[in-house]
C-alpha cells in the first residue's frame, strides 16, 4: 500500500498535551480540527491566504494550514478554544459581540485569535494600525470597520 | 395591522458561539465511521473525458472509492425546477466547462483522499472552448421576472432620443465574479437504509431536499436537511450544486457517511459566478435635465447547458421617470459552467452602468449629478405606473448629500486635491425591488411564559437567531430573551430560499402572524397557559392581489470620496456615506453590518473583482484568494450608513422590504464617478484598475 505510516505525535493545544497518531503529510490545521476535534479553527482556503485558520505558536500568530503538525511538538499552541478565561470572554471577544464585528462568523476565530495575538505586539493603537495588521484575515461578510472597532476598545488601556 | 416599532439595537444571541469556536457549520460535522471525499476537477474546459487510469489511487493507502463515470450509480442529473442548475453526477464522458467534476475519491481520512485524488489520470480529448461573446451562439430569453425581454428598439423610443437635446450612449462592461463565501461549500451525507440524512452549507435546506429527491428518485420525505450554521453564501449556495448529491452517490456506495468539502480553488469550479455583462446603455435628455427616452441592452454569459439571465434592465425599468423606455436581454453560450444569482443580481450590474450613465449624462449638460436625478425623480414605478407601498428616496438623498457634504463639491474633474494626491467625489442611486416567498412557522409558548419559535430558514449572518426572536417578542410585548430561535432543518415548518433580500420579508411575516395568533389564544384563554403550552401553526402565503396593488422596492443613495494618486494611479475609497430606504429596522445593530457589507461589496466590485480566463484554453488563472482579488481591512474605509425612518406598513406583516443587497445597487457607480471627479477618466468596464487610469 502506498502512503506514509500514522505515528505518535504530541501536541500541546491550550495548555493541554494531546497524543494524536498522524501521518507526517498532516496540517497543523488539519490535525487541530480532525484529529484533536477542536473545530473552531476554521479552513478557508488551505493556501495560507485568508487567515480563518490563524492560532497562535508560541504567542506568535500563523496560518496553520501552511505547517505541518509534526513540526510543532515542543510548542505552546493556542487555538480560539483557548482564549477565553473558562466562562468568562476575552475582552476582544466581548468586544466583537458588542460591536458587531462579525456576520456569518466564519472568518471570527480567525480574527479573534490574529486580534488577540496583535494586541500582543505592543503597536501603536491606531485605526490605521489595526487595519493594516489585520489585513491577513479575509472577511467576505464585510465587517471590517466593526473589527477595527471591537480590536480598538479590547485594545484600550484598562 | 400594525406591530410596535421595532428596531432595538440587540448583540447577536449566537456571539457568545461564534466568538468561541462553539458554533457549528457543516464542515465541524463529524459522524461515526466518517469517510472523506475529495473531488478531481477537469483540466480542460471543453471537451471529453479518453480514460481515466485510477489503479495507483485504487491501491493507495486507505483509499475506499474512486468513482468516475464507469462506475458511478445511474442517477437523474437533469433540472427539476426552473432555476435548478443541469448536474455533473459523473454520468457521461463530456466535459462542459473548467474544473467540472471528473472523478470523486473517498477514503479513510483526508490526506489519503487528497493524495488519492492527486493520482488519478484522466486523458481527455479537447476541443477549442467557445470564450468569445462576440462569436458565441445567441440565446433569446423569453422573459425575466415576468417581463418580456424581446422588445428591441421600438419605433416611438429611438425618435425620442435621436431628438434629445444632450444624449449619452455608452458600453459598460462588468466581469465575471465569483462569490467566494469564506466557508466554501460541503456536504455530509449518510444512508441508513433507503433514507438519507445530509449536513449542507446552503442558503435553503428545502431546496436541497427537493433536487435530491430528484436525482435520486426517492420521496422527499425520506430526506433530511440539516443546514447548521452557514459561514457565508452570497447567492452561491441557493441551490444543490453537483457536490451535494456526489456526495450521496458515495455515501451509498461505501455504505458509509462521507464528508465532501470543496477547495479553494474548486470553488471557482461548479458553484456558480456572476456572469459578465456588456451592457449598452442611451439616454437622452431635454437641455433642462429631463429624461426624454433610454434604451437598455444587456447580454451576458451563460453556459452550455442552463440559460441564465442576469436582470441588468430591473434597474432602469424601475427607477426614473422616463416617458420612453425600451429594454432587452439575451445570453451569449460560452464554455464555461452555470452563472447563478450573486448578491444583488441584476441590479448591481445594471446600476453600475445606468448610474454612470447619469453621471456622463450630468456632465453633458453642466448639471450636478444630485441634482439631475432629481429632476427624473418618480413618485411612483415608472414601468407599471403603480404607487410605492413606501418610497423615501428623496430623505435618502437629502440625509446622505447633507452627512456627506455634497454641496461643498466643485464640478470640474481633477479640480479637489489633498496633499498631493486627486480628490474625487461621486454619486449614485441605489434601488432594488422587493420580494417574499411563502413561509410557515411554529411558534410555542409554555407555562413558564418561555416561547419557541421554530422555523427551517437557515443563518448565514443575517442574524436569524436574534432577530426572528425580537419581531414575536414586539407583538407579545414580552422580553426578546424569553424566545428561542429554532432552524436550519427540513424538519422544522418550511421556509423559503434565503436570497434576493426576502428571508425577513417572509420569514417575519410568519414570525408577525404566529405571534399574533398566539396573543389572541392567550387572550382568548384569559392569560392562562394550559399545561401542554399552546402551539400555533402558521403557514403565511403571499396573496398575490394584495402584492400587486403597489410597487413594492427598497431605495437609497450613495455617496463616495476616493482619493487617487498622480503618479501611481493607485484608488483609495477614503470616505463613503450611504442613507437607504429599507422599510421597517428590525435590529440597528445587525441591520447596520449588512448595510456596511453590501457597501464593502460595492467597493469591491468597482476596485477589485474579476474572475480571469485564459481565453485560449477557457481555463481560470485566479482561482485563489491571493489572485483573485477581494478587499482586505486596510482597503476599507469605514462607511457611514444611514437607515432612513420608514414605517412602511403596507409591504408586509413585517413592514421590511429587505437590506441585505440594496446598498450594492449603483454602488459601484458612484466610486467610478468619483475616479472620474479626480482623474477626468472615465472608466466602463470594472474593476477600476491602474491600467484603465493611464
Amino acid at each position: 500500500m502506498k502512503g506514509p505510516q500514522a505515528t505518535a505525535v504530541t501536541l500541546t493545544i491550550n495548555a493541554v498535551p494531546r497524543t494524536l497518531t498522524i501521518e507526517p503529510r498532516v496540517t497543523l490545521l488539519d490535525a487541530i480540527r480532525d484529529y484533536a476535534g477542536l473545530t473552531g479553527t476554521k479552513k478557508g482556503c488551505d493556501q495560507g491566504t485568508c487567515g480563518a485558520c490563524t492560532v497562535m505558536v508560541n504567542g506568535r500568530r500563523i496560518d496553520s494550514c501552511l505547517t505541518l503538525a509534526m513540526m510543532h511538538e515542543s510548542d505552546a499552541i493556542t487555538t480560539i478554544e483557548g482564549i477565553a478565561r473558562g466562562e468568562t470572554l476575552q475582552p476582544v471577544q466581548a468586544a466583537f459581540i458588542e460591536h458587531d464585528g462579525f456576520q456569518c462568523g466564519f472568518c471570527t476565530p480567525g480574527q479573534i485569535v490574529s486580534a488577540v495575538a496583535m494586541l500582543a505586539e505592543g503597536h501603536a493603537l491606531s485605526e490605521d494600525t489595526v487595519r493594516t495588521q489585520m489585513s491577513g484575515n479575509i472577511c467576505r461578510c464585510g465587517c471590517y470597520p466593526h473589527i477595527v472597532d471591537a480590536i480598538l476598545e479590547a485594545g484600550k488601556p484598562a | 395591522m400594525s406591530i410596535p416599532v421595532i428596531g432595538a439595537s440587540r448583540s447577536r444571541v449566537d456571539g457568545p458561539d461564534k466568538v468561541t469556536g462553539a458554533a457549528k457549520y457543516t464542515c465541524d460535522r463529524e459522524l461515526p465511521g466518517m469517510l472523506h471525499a475529495v473531488v478531481v476537477p477537469s483540466t480542460i474546459a471543453y471537451g471529453r473525458v479518453v480514460s481515466i487510469d485510477d489503479s495507483e489511487a485504487r491501491s493507495a493507502q486507505g483509499v475506499v472509492l474512486v468513482m468516475t463515470h464507469r462506475n458511478a450509480p445511474v442517477v437523474d442529473e437533469n433540472k427539476v425546477g426552473a432555476q435548478d442548475a443541469k448536474l455533473f453526477l459523473l454520468q457521461s464522458d463530456a466535459v462542459e466547462f473548467d474544473r467540472q467534476p471528473v472523478a470523486v475519491v473517498v477514503a479513510r481520512t483526508f490526506e489519503q483522499a487528497v493524495y488519492g485524488a492527486d493520482l488519478v489520470r484522466v486523458a481527455y480529448e479537447t476541443r477549442a472552448p467557445q470564450m468569445d461573446l462576440d462569436a458565441a451562439e445567441v440565446v433569446e430569453p423569453q422573459q425575466m421576472l415576468g417581463v418580456d425581454l424581446r422588445l428591441r428598439y421600438s419605433q416611438k423610443e429611438k425618435p425620442a432620443l435621436d431628438g434629445a437635446h444632450t444624449k449619452i450612449a455608452q458600453l459598460y462592461r462588468t466581469p465575471t465574479e465569483h462569490h467566494n463565501p469564506m466557508e466554501t461549500h460541503g456536504t455530509v451525507a449518510a444512508w441508513d437504509g433507503d433514507t438519507l440524512t445530509v449536513y449542507d452549507s446552503t442558503q435553503w435546506a428545502f431546496g436541497v431536499r427537493t433536487r435530491l429527491a430528484g436525482v435520486f428518485k426517492i420521496d422527499p420525505s425520506k430526506i433530511r436537511v440539516i443546514a447548521p450554521f452557514v459561514g457565508g453564501a452570497f447567492g452561491s449556495k441557493g441551490t444543490a450544486w453537483s457536490h451535494v448529491p456526489l456526495a450521496a452517490m458515495a455515501a451509498r456506495v461505501t455504505g458509509k457517511p462521507v464528508k465532501l468539502l470543496v477547495t479553494r480553488p474548486q470553488m471557482f469550479g461548479w458553484v456558480g459566478h456572476r456572469p459578465q455583462t456588456e451592457q449598452h446603455f442611451s439616454a437622452g435628455a431635454s437641455a433642462d435635465g429631463t429624461l426624454v427616452a433610454m434604451l437598455h441592452d444587456a447580454r451576458n454569459e451563460t453556459s452550455l447547458s442552463d440559460d441564465f439571465v442576469e436582470p441588468c434592465t430591473v434597474f432602469s425599468r424601475d427607477l426614473y421617470a422616463v416617458p420612453h423606455y425600451t429594454m432587452h436581454q439575451e445570453l451569449r453560450r460560452l464554455s464555461i459552467s452555470k452563472p447563478t444569482y450573486q448578491r444583488a443580481p441584476g441590479e448591481s450590474t445594471g446600476g453600475f452602468a445606468v448610474e454612470s450613465a447619469m453621471d456622463e449624462l450630468a456632465y453633458a449638460l453642466a448639471i450636478d449629478p444630485l441634482e439631475l436625478r432629481l429632476r427624473n425623480y418618480s413618485e411612483v414605478n415608472p414601468n407599471n405606473g403603480k404607487e410605492y407601498t413606501s418610497k423615501k428616496l428623496r430623505e435618502c438623498y437629502a440625509q446622505a448629500a447633507e452627512r456627506f457634504g455634497w454641496s461643498k463639491r466643485t464640478a470640474t474633474p481633477r479640480s479637489m486635491q489633498r496633499n498631493g494626491m486627486l480628490v474625487g467625489w461621486g454619486m449614485a442611486t441605489a434601488s432594488r425591488g422587493t420580494h417574499r416567498g411563502d413561509s410557515s412557522a411554529r411558534i410555542t409558548m409554555q407555562t413558564d411564559g418561555s416561547v419557541v419559535l421554530a422555523v427551517g430558514t437557515i443563518e448565514q449572518g443575517t442574524g436569524s437567531p436574534t432577530v426572528y426572536p425580537q419581531l414575536a417578542a414586539a407583538v407579545l410585548g414580552i422580553s426578546a430573551d424569553l424566545v428561542r430561535f429554532e432552524w436550519g432543518d427540513t424538519n422544522l415548518p418550511t421556509a423559503p430560499l434565503a436570497a434576493g433580500s426576502q428571508t425577513a420579508a417572509s420569514v417575519g411575516s410568519a414570525t408577525v402572524l404566529a405571534a399574533q395568533a398566539l396573543r389572541d389564544r392567550l387572550a382568548s384563554l384569559g392569560g392562562k397557559i394550559p399545561a401542554e403550552g399552546i402551539t400555533i401553526d402558521i403557514n403565511a402565503k403571499v396573496d398575490e392581489s394584495e402584492e400587486e396593488r403597489y410597487a413594492q422596492q427598497a431605495f437609497g443613495a450613495h455617496f463616495a470620496e476616493v482619493e487617487v494618486d498622480p503618479d501611481l494611479l493607485h484608488v483609495r475609497v477614503t470616505r463613503f456615506v450611504g442613507a437607504y430606504d429599507v422599510g421597517r429596522v428590525l435590529n440597528a445593530k445587525t441591520a447596520g453590518s449588512q448595510l456596511v457589507g453590501s457597501v464593502v461589496w460595492g467597493i469591491s466590485m468597482a476596485l477589485y473583482e474579476k474572475t480571469r480566463f485564459d481565453l485560449r484554453t477557457g481555463r481560470i488563472m485566479n482561482a485563489t484568494l491571493a489572485d483573485y482579488l477581494v478587499p482586505t481591512n486596510a482597503d476599507i474605509p469605514n462607511p457611514d450608513v444611514i437607515a432612513v425612518e420608514d414605517d412602511d406598513e403596507r409591504v408586509n406583516p413585517a413592514g421590511v422590504r429587505g437590506m441585505g443587497e440594496v446598498a450594492m445597487c449603483g454602488c459601484a457607480a458612484a466610486v467610478a464617478n468619483a475616479v472620474y471627479h479626480a482623474t477626468g477618466v472615465r472608466v466602463r468596464e470594472l474593476p477600476i484598475t491602474v491600467e484603465a487610469l493611464l
